[in-house]
């Protein structure tokens, strides 16, 4: 059976242990951002809606807690859509033709970035979510350490897929790219309308219709829904907005993001067979 | 006769418009060094990037080791070692991890390549370097490195596009005993080089190509003899009637002229051929400025055939080697 993906696994991950800097980087930088942002924003957030009436009855979460799905969703999404940037730069300074002239199928590139990609998220969602235990998120309410437990395994499953399908999608575009400047511009593009047209920072209740609909056809939505699902629970209230997932509607989300993931992987299977880098 | 390890036959292929490969055929015999010769632009690498499987197949039938590069792709990577001519190395593993890395996804068993590695580490002698990132390497360190690298998975061809490009001239005789080495526990050497006197040294055939065709095919010294025994250089007083006298001399072969002189290449020993030419200048009176007495180099093969410097010039190019590419 070919495994050769796991050598292609085996060396992203050298490399990332291998650069500090960049480890320490993609460690500290969601972590800031929970802080600052969250801090900012939580305060105003919390002034606007404490004049909303919550049901006496209902969950009712802080905006931090709220934004804390947002931030785990956002910061997998930058870190997967960058995930494949490493092929460029074989592409142009290395090893890519030494992967291409080689017999092994070019699919085990695509598998083995895309591991790597997922192990390097999963790492970076634990770390948000005990730095946000840290500052007051309060993530997974009265849950007993079993329900934790599924929890967490929950959320790094949507996250898992989520990130494998952005990685295939980045390894497409870094294969079909000449340079590290062009690869920038057009992720920097794609990262808006869908960092925007997404319930990561705020209610999508409020968008109008055209954006609503957008906004369902992002994977982003879908993986905030099944994150807030497994942290936060199906029924809450957060800025004044009433929450309300039903187990059948996650799964959908789930499914949602798996067909995103088959979907970029067939992309990024026909560039890589088509792709000659002489 | 050997086998034929390398057989390409009709090969073209085209970017867009331009056809940078025009009809070419050869053959590499099994267990020799071979040299694919021309100028930037030539068409080698393209002829390379097609044996090697890298680009597509688009009109011609080329097999290595016995595989069809067209349809037989995987088998045929799964006989070759390539040293490209830019590095192709991960900077930030050591020596130690790029073969292991190399051995895995060649799918080669644990137990060979572990093995394999420690055999490639010494021939090319790194051992000191094994847990050292390729970045701290030498250019000719990281030269070996890529040649042990190819060389691993026990290819029956190794490709090796420039390998001494950018090497300063000691370690460049090192890589060259190297390859010699390798050739001679039986890899048939498959080589670029812009450096002829390399070639002409450690090469059993050579093929040179230019504007995607191949103009010229031999052993060093059939190439060279093609030029004549010796080449004399001459500045006299009067270089037209030195000319007109030395055309009808049996020895000569021929008579070029250049900016102050010419280049007169002769049949015989050109040891005893010039004093007697000399003296026949004097008699007639014509007084010689300069003069120098040379072996024909693979450069001079080279120039010769290539015309790289009388291209512009618009002399003859030399058709009558032209039916000699792949026959032997």
């Amino acid at each position: 059976m070919a495994m050769e993906f796991l050598t292609i696994y085996w060396r992203d991950m050298l490399r990332f242990v291998r650069f500090r800097v960049a480890l320490f980087a993609s460690l500290v930088q969601p972590a800031l951002w929970m802080a600052l942002y969250g801090a900012a924003m939580s305060a105003n957030f919390s002034r606007l809606s404490s004049s909303i009436p919550v049901p006496h009855d209902a969950v009712s979460v802080s905006y931090l807690t709220f934004m804390g799905a947002g931030v785990i969703a956002l910061t997998t999404l930058f870190t997967s859509l960058f995930g494949g940037i490493t092929l460029l730069f074989d592409k142009n300074w290395g090893l890519m033709r030494e992967l291409l002239a080689s017999p092994m199928p070019r699919n085990n590139i695509i598998i083995g970035i895309g591991l790597s990609g997922v192990t390097k998220s999963f790492i970076q969602v634990m770390v948000i979510m005990g730095f946000g235990l840290l500052i007051g998120v309060q993530l997974f309410p009265n849950y007993s350490a079993t329900e934790k437990l599924v929890a967490i395994l929950g959320i790094l499953l949507f996250v898992g897929v989520f990130s494998l399908g952005f990685l295939f999608l980045s390894s497409a575009i870094s294969m079909s790219m000449e340079t590290p400047e062009g690869l920038q511009a057009v992720i920097t593009l794609l990262t808006l309308p869908l960092f925007f047209a997404s319930n990561a920072l705020y209610p999508i209740s409020a968008f109008p219709p055209l954006m609503q609909a957008l906004s369902q056809l992002n994977p982003l939505t879908h993986l905030v829904n099944g994150i807030r699902y497994f942290a936060i629970g199906g029924d809450f209230y957060a800025i004044g907005v009433h929450y309300f997932l039903t187990t059948k509607e996650v799964l959908m989300s789930l499914i949602f993001l798996v067909g995103f993931a088959m979907l970029t992987y067939a992309i990024a299977w026909w560039v890589f067979r088509k792709a000659v880098v002489t | 006769m050997p086998e034929n390890i390398i057989e390409v036959k009709d090969l073209e292929f085209k970017y867009g418009d331009f056809k940078a490969v025009d009809g070419v055929s050869f053959f590499v015999r099994e267990g020799e060094i071979f040299s694919f010769l021309g100028p930037n632009g030539a068409g080698k690498s393209t002829v390379i990037n097609i044996l090697t499987t890298l680009l597509p197949m688009q009109t011609g039938i080329a097999q290595v080791a016995g595989f069809d590069v067209a349809r037989e792709p995987d088998q045929v990577r799964r006989s070759i070692g390539i040293v490209f001519q830019d590095e192709t190395l991960d900077r930030d593993l050591t020596v130690w991890e790029t073969l292991e890395f190399h051995g895995r996804i060649y799918s080669m068993p644990k137990d060979e390549r572990k093995r394999r590695v420690e055999e490639m580490i010494k021939l090319v002698e790194l051992e000191d370097k094994r847990d050292v990132r390729t970045r701290h390497l030498s250019g000719g360190m990281k030269r070996r490195l890529e040649i042990a690298r190819g060389l691993m998975t026990r290819p029956k061809v190794l490709f090796l596009d420039e390998p001494t490009i950018g090497l300063d001239t000691q370690t460049r005789q090192r890589m060259w005993d190297y390859i010699k080495m390798v050739n001679e526990s039986g890899t048939t050497i498959f080589l670029t080089t812009h450096y002829m006197d390399e070639a002409d040294l450690v090469s059993n055939w050579i093929d040179i190509m230019d504007h995607g065709k191949i103009i010229a095919s031999g052993t060093p010294i059939k190439l060279k003899n093609a030029l004549g025994q010796d080449m004399i250089y001459l500045e006299t007083s009067d270089n037209i009637a030195t000319t007109d006298m030395l055309k009808a001399l049996s020895a000569v072969r021929n008579v070029k002229a250049t900016a102050h002189g010419m280049i007169v290449t002769i049949n015989t020993d050109g040891t005893h051929c010039l004093p007697i030419i000399m003296n026949k200048l004097k008699e007639k009176g014509i007084e010689i400025t300069s003069v120098n007495l040379k072996k024909p180099t693979l450069d001079d093969v080279f120039v010769h055939f290539t015309g790289r410097d009388i291209r512009n010039a618009g002399a003859e190019k030399l058709p009558k080697f032209q039916q000699k590419g792949g026959t032997r």
